[in-house]
């Protein structure tokens, strides 16, 4: 079953009266439950291709499709509402609140997004929290953790509201190696736990070979596919 | 929203010294507004209170046209037993009304049998004027403040003609006045007391029994028709009118009448029937007694009976606490709640418009105190002032708070993007941005007004005192009603929600994309 699918997939830019294409005309599918990476340099498309996928850019041209729900043409508060509940995001700069402690930042989603009752939310947090190995450092604020740390409180942050798909753009860009293989090995851990697939971009290629699909991406066109679904 | 508004006190905490700027600029604020409300709203009660409970009362009842010619006192607009039994009926059934007293004022020469000057006079029934104005007691600076007010034979002379004619408590003085006929009459009085003047028209009246006042200008007890004593009970109804009754009545109202009463056979009596002074002006007080018998003799068809009534009256007076049947120049009239002010004036104006003038319009009007001391008018300059203190008010804090929030959307918009980016509403981003603005507001008037409270203590405590026109060691006693706190903070604390709705707006409104890439 796919969770993703794109066919003819194209996001221009408008710089001036010139229109820049960022994405230009790809297709893909993305199964349900996979652990995939698009892999490129700077400049070629990842971040823009992942925003398209979790709704918070609509395409050019071209039909997108995430979880049979045709999400290009999804306005603004529609779009929030899906990806609240069914997407969850990890950033490159882990973006966790900084007045929140890490209880409270993966709380936060419950409270602003899905309304989660006092009671159920202390429980999901708790357990997540577990999930990520970070229950020990439930009370320091962002300020007070490791880079690794912070990174599994977003991991946790993305997957308390029970989402279908996780989008981490470069999610490994701002830690070391080790503390980036852990990274990756936890989201697969909870891929396997959760059954939630990620969609992950990195330009690191012995990260790359962590995942079981990879797109490569090189001036906004996927040039190679490997271990992974045909497009 | 507990948990927005948990999170929004985060946030301001995360700023600690700009919000706590912040939310003293708002408090100060609040502590200008209410101290001024307490001092100037203080002052203004207390200056009102010395002209309405000392001098004017509430509100003041007088004949049509007596309050456009009151500088000269005229003594041929006064109001006649006739009319004055409805009112004063209306004014004993009154709920609102505390108390009610009749005055008969007039222009008098003051003199000492050495010097003359001129006085105005206020003849007034003692019990009555203390209960309408209790604080007239209080102005009484020789001769003693006990009750009664003034007795017959006495005057209470106001302390300028007293100190300019050297006249003491003791002393005999002579009072002479006209009355509407242009006759002049003096009699003495013994000077029972020195009255101390304050500001105002009324300020530097005089005082005398109300029944030396209408000795004075030889006012004479009035009887009224036999049907309105009829009405009250205290002469048997006269009985139905038989056709030579009504014809002969039918004459002698024809005969009143010098136009009809003339013969028309006679030019010259024609002439003299039109000259001026048998036609009563418009103008005339007494062309609107006429419209009064003739209203007065629908309540019993036929002519009024005008003779032979006067103990009948004089009873009907003396069984309500009127005192005499005779002319009232005005009434003075003091309220259980001075603030339904408006409210109970409306309705008295209601109760006696039925008697009306030939001209259509009610023989009485009705005045606030405000119409007759000057300073209603500063009173309003408090008001506006006031208003203008709580305009700066909502200025500083809708700056303040506009300022703030707009730096913190600014220094967040990547916490506003990834807050957009997991599916955050922008109806929650709002209400969270607003929540901000709200505890500012909220704190900032809860310390002010904590503080205020403890400001108007301490200038309580501190007794301040303060001079206005002649009066001299008014004690201030700042104080702040619930209301004006109630509305100052809740106006503060809408202002400050308000002041957050642009930022909020902004905020919420913030593509996810550009918001995470601001670096």
């Amino acid at each position: 079953m796919s969770l993703v699918r794109a066919e003819g997939l194209r996001k221009d830019y408008q710089v001036g009266e010139m229109a820049v294409p960022a994405i230009g005309g790809v297709d893909f599918t993305i199964a349900s439950g996979s652990f995939v990476c698009f892999v490129g340099p700077s400049g070629s498309g990842k971040t823009t291709l992942l925003n398209m996928i979790g709704c918070l850019d609509r395409p050019s041209e071209g039909r997108l499709s995430v979880m049979d729900t045709e999400v290009h043409h999804l306005d603004r508060r529609r779009a929030a509402a899906f990806r609240g509940e069914h997407i969850g995001f990890v950033f490159q700069d882990f973006n966790l609140i900084p007045v929140l402690s890490a209880y409270e930042n993966v709380e936060f989603p419950l409270i602003m997004v899905q309304k989660w009752s006092a009671v159920a939310r202390k429980e999901r947090v708790r357990s997540l929290l577990s999930a990520v190995g970070i229950e020990e450092q439930a009370d320091k604020r962002p300020d007070q953790l490791s880079g690794g740390q912070k990174q599994r409180v977003a991991v946790a942050r993305a997957l308390v509201t029970n989402p279908k798909l996780v989008l981490a753009d470069e999610p490994t860009a701002n830690l070391d190696h080790a503390t980036a293989y852990r990274i990756i090995n936890l989201m697969r851990r909870l891929r396997d736990e959760f059954g939630t697939s990620f969609v992950f971009s990195t330009h690191d290629p012995k990260i790359m070979g962590e995942a079981e699909v990879t797109f490569e991406l090189e001036d906004g066109r996927l040039h190679h596919q490997g271990k992974g679904v045909a497009a | 929203m507990i948990d927005i508004l948990k999170i929004a006190a985060r946030n301001l905490l995360r700023y600690k010294r700009r919000t706590l700027l912040t939310a003293l600029l708002i408090t100060v604020g609040l502590v200008a507004v209410l101290l001024f409300i307490a001092v100037a709203g203080s002052f203004k009660s207390m200056m009102v209170a010395q002209f309405t409970d000392s001098m004017v009362g509430h509100l003041q009842v007088h004949r049509r046209g007596y309050v456009g010619a009151m500088e000269s006192l005229p003594v041929d607009r006064n109001m006649r037993p006739r009319m004055l039994i409805k009112l004063y009926e209306t004014l004993d059934a009154a709920d609102a009304i505390e108390a009610w007293s009749p005055r008969v004022k007039l222009m008098a020469m003051f003199s000492n049998f050495a010097n003359t000057t001129s006085i105005r006079l206020n003849g007034v029934d003692p019990e009555r004027e203390l209960a309408t104005v209790p604080l007239v007691a209080s102005r009484i600076l020789e001769g003693g403040q006990l009750a009664p007010l003034v007795e017959p034979g006495k005057i209470q002379v106001p302390e300028l003609i007293a100190k300019g004619m050297k006249v003491k408590v003791g002393d005999t003085v002579v009072l002479v006045a006209t009355n509407k006929k242009g006759s002049v009459n003096g009699m003495t009085f013994l000077v029972q007391g020195i009255l101390e003047s304050i500001s105002g028209p009324g300020g530097r009246d005089g005082y005398i029994h109300i029944n030396d006042a209408r000795k004075l200008l030889r006012i004479d007890d009035e009887e009224v028709e036999a049907e309105v004593l009829a009405h009250q009970g205290y002469v048997a109804p006269a009985p139905e009118a038989t056709e030579p009754d009504v014809l002969k009545r039918q004459d002698s109202l024809k005969a009143a009448d010098p136009l009809k009463a003339a013969d028309p056979l006679k030019p010259e009596a024609q002439k003299d029937a039109l000259k001026p002074a048998t036609r009563p002006s418009l103008a005339d007080p007494a062309d609107e007694e006429l419209d009064l018998d003739a209203m007065l003799a629908g309540i019993v068809p036929g002519a009024p009976e005008r003779a032979g009534n006067l103990p009948e009256t004089q009873a009907l007076f003396s069984d309500r606490g009127w005192g005499n049947p005779a002319e009232v120049s005005e009434i003075a009239i003091r309220l259980k709640h001075p603030e339904a002010q408006t409210a109970v004036l409306a309705a008295l104006e209601a109760q006696v418009a039925g008697l009306k003038n030939r001209r259509g319009l009610s023989i009485f009007q009705l005045h606030p105190w405000e119409r007759f001391v000057p300073f209603s008018k500063i009173a309003k300059m408090i008001d506006m002032m006031t208003l203008f203190i709580r305009i700066i008010l909502i200025s500083v804090v809708l700056i303040s708070i506009m300022n703030v929030l707009m730096m913190a959307v600014y220094e967040r918009i990547r916490e506003i993007g990834t807050m957009s980016a997991i599916g955050t509403q922008p109806g929650a981003i709002l209400a969270l941005f607003l929540s901000e603005g709200f505890l500012l507001g909220l704190v900032g008037t809860l310390v002010g007004i904590v503080f205020s409270v403890a400001a108007v203590w301490v200038l309580n405590s501190a007794t301040l005192t303060f001079s206005f026109g002649r009066q001299e060691n008014l004690v201030l006693v700042p104080t702040i009603a619930a209301g004006d706190v109630m509305t100052t903070a809740l106006l503060t604390i809408l202002v400050a929600v308000f002041a957050s709705l642009q930022p909020a707006w902004k905020a919420s409104r913030m593509d996810p994309i550009t918001a995470l890439r601001h670096v």
